[in-house]
């Protein structure tokens, strides 16, 4: 992070800037650092009903690592990664791109439609497409009665995931689109131009001007996107009820998380199922980072 | 850049009949479509909202989704409905979510606007370790933090009151990114220091020069934390048991659950309706404020 001042501003070295920064600094340290300090020493202690608090060192982390309903939830959550990242950003960056185009009729609708869902909570957009996939009132159901077909429920244990990976989609597709496409709108029109004097067609311009100009905002997208799936759990837990066979109470790390501390009473150990997702979660965030720098 | 590409030695002539393509350059309908395709899936479920909301109860299950029933058209009885079942408690959550939002992302706006100016505008004690500390603590996923905040604050007794859910929303990395960027390139320091000439103090400059020059990276932030909070789930579902402070995010979602739970009663229309008057103000102050939230995105990429 570059943080060079110019000459003005260095010689008033002093405490000043902290009048500025301070107060949210203190907030920050309120509710990040401390939440962050406070869970390594819950995870390092346990609570028993006999023989009260005590420090059992490393051992909520070893039977972390032997936790099965934790691994695999965290393999749900690697798969989801894994499949609904990609598809989303891609989607988000072909419509940048073809806004950005300038050969779209009605481009004002379009950036402003496709951005809507992001202001719709997830809560929200769960309780509406929980409707829609339904078999009762929703969407499927009726395309199975009018076209007397029956389609798979999108609630069903093998297609849970991917039903979640939709409604996350719709939510998000929009804002990442306009990142990318606030991105690309800052590059100067004087390189294409010259690149069309060039004779770069198209497709050329995109992958040699407009792709690595925007690898900022890539990088950015991609690491909020990661963040993001590995914290999902409004969207499962609100779907949970209408299917209780296909989202367990460990479909998600964060889900299962919840259940430890609030109908298990298990704060020490959900503390450190909360530290070690922050943990892999940091590590791949900095991986992304990284190569998304190295190869500028 | 890596590629840039070299300008030749510029033909003047060629460049002006370059210019002129460009601006002539048709429209595609090929792309129109594709892209419409993504806009349709966009607005589809919108769309199912609005049409039944205006249904009743009955309807919801025996009419097509993608169109209104050809019964009672319920919206306003809907309407009237959500606002006064349970003695008016839509209301009520409606104003908790008002007030975490005002005091909430409005205090995160402010933060932002004071620490992003600071972090671009002054050189200051332990402004590496501020970065190197911000921009770590990012990456620690938000609802990792929430068990344990709640067990802290469940100590210091500010559990199930307001402060619960306000006090973390006053934080917002994201805005304070957006306004350092946005600080460092709007504000030029000649016009700092001749306001300190002038004898100003620090947060009369701030204010006076300073907000005016910042309002479009402001409105943003304030945006994006305005969402951020109305659309919060996870923090108040975990902070609050009494249903007099719950969100509207929350309190949908009990309304919901109702219909699982034995001796509950089924009130999907109100929920429907309920989750469409949830979104309505959000989507009107996006589509209001477009022209400033559009350029103050635009200007936080700059830097990147």
């Amino acid at each position: 992070m570059a943080v060079s001042q110019p000459a003005v501003a260095r010689r008033r070295r002093s405490w000043r800037g902290w009048q500025f920064v301070g107060p949210f600094m203190l907030i920050f340290a309120l509710v990040f650092l401390a939440p962050i300090v406070y869970s390594i020493y819950l995870s390092l202690y346990r609570n028993q009903l006999i023989g009260g608090n005590s420090f059992v060192g490393f051992d909520n982390y070893q039977r972390l690592l032997q936790d099965s309903q934790f691994w695999e939830s965290f393999g749900r959550v690697a798969i989801f990664l894994v499949v609904q990242v990609p598809i989303m950003l891609f989607l988000a960056l072909v419509v940048a791109l073809a806004i950005d185009s300038g050969r779209l009729y009605g481009k004002a609708f379009f950036r402003v439609s496709i951005f809507l869902p992001y202001a719709v909570p997830a809560v929200v957009a769960t309780l509406m497409w929980g409707f829609i996939y339904g078999d009762q009132f929703g969407l499927v159901g009726n395309i199975n009665e009018t076209f007397n077909v029956s389609l798979p429920n999108p609630l069903s244990p093998h297609l849970a995931l991917a039903s979640i990976g939709n409604i996350v989609t719709w939510e998000f597709v929009g804002y990442n689109m306009l990142i990318f496409y606030s991105a690309l709108r800052v590059i100067p029109g004087s390189l294409y131009e010259s690149a069309s004097l060039d004779g770069a067609g198209q497709f050329r311009i995109i992958t040699a001007i407009k792709l690595p100009a925007i690898r900022g905002a890539l990088v950015i997208a991609t690491i909020f996107s990661i963040i993001g799936s590995f914290q999902l759990f409004t969207e499962p837990v609100i779907l949970q009820p209408l299917a209780p066979n296909a989202i367990t109470t460990y479909f998600t790390p964060n889900l299962y998380a919840y259940q430890l501390s609030f109908s298990g009473q298990q704060y020490n150990y959900a503390a450190t199922v909360a530290i070690v997702m922050g943990l892999i979660t940091m590590v791949i965030a900095y991986v992304v980072q990284l190569r998304g720098n190295r190869e500028r | 850049m890596t590629t840039a590409v070299q300008t030749p030695a510029a033909n003047k002539q060629l460049t002006v009949t370059q210019k002129a393509r460009r601006k002539k350059r048709q429209g595609s309908v090929v792309l129109t479509v594709l892209t419409a395709l993504m806009a349709l899936y966009s607005l589809v479920p919108l769309a199912w909202l609005i049409f039944n909301s205006s249904k009743t109860q009955g309807d919801l299950f025996t009419s097509f989704g993608l169109w209104f029933s050809d019964g009672h058209f319920a919206l306003w009885d809907n309407i009237r409905d959500t606002f006064t079942y349970n003695d008016g408690i839509f209301l009520r959550w409606f104003g908790n979510t008002l007030l975490y939002v005002v005091v909430g992302a409005g205090g995160a706006t402010l933060l932002a606007a004071l620490a992003g100016y600071g972090l671009a505008k002054f050189s200051f004690v332990g402004k590496r370790a501020v970065f190197a500390i911000v921009l770590g603590a990012v990456a620690v996923p938000g609802t990792a933090l929430a068990v344990p905040t709640f067990l802290m604050f469940s100590k210091l007794g500010l559990t199930n009151t307001p402060w619960a859910v306000i006090i973390p929303s006053l934080i917002s990395p994201f805005g304070l990114y957006l306004m350092w960027t946005f600080a460092s390139q709007a504000i030029p320091d000649e016009m700092l220091e001749a306001a300190r000439m002038d004898g100003a103090g620090e947060f009369r400059t701030f204010f006076r020069i300073s907000v005016p020059l910042l309002a479009p990276g402001i409105v943003t932030v304030a945006l994006f934390s305005i969402v951020a909070t109305w659309n919060n789930y996870f923090l108040p579902l975990i902070m609050l048991k009494d249903p007099d402070w719950y969100p509207l995010t929350v309190g949908l979602n009990a309304w919901n659950a109702q219909s699982t739970t034995a001796g509950g009663e089924a009130v999907y229309n109100l929920v429907i309706t309920g989750s469409l008057l949830t979104i309505l103000p959000l989507l009107a102050a996006f589509l209001l404020l477009q022209r400033y939230w559009q350029s103050g995105l635009s200007a936080g990429s700059v830097k990147e």
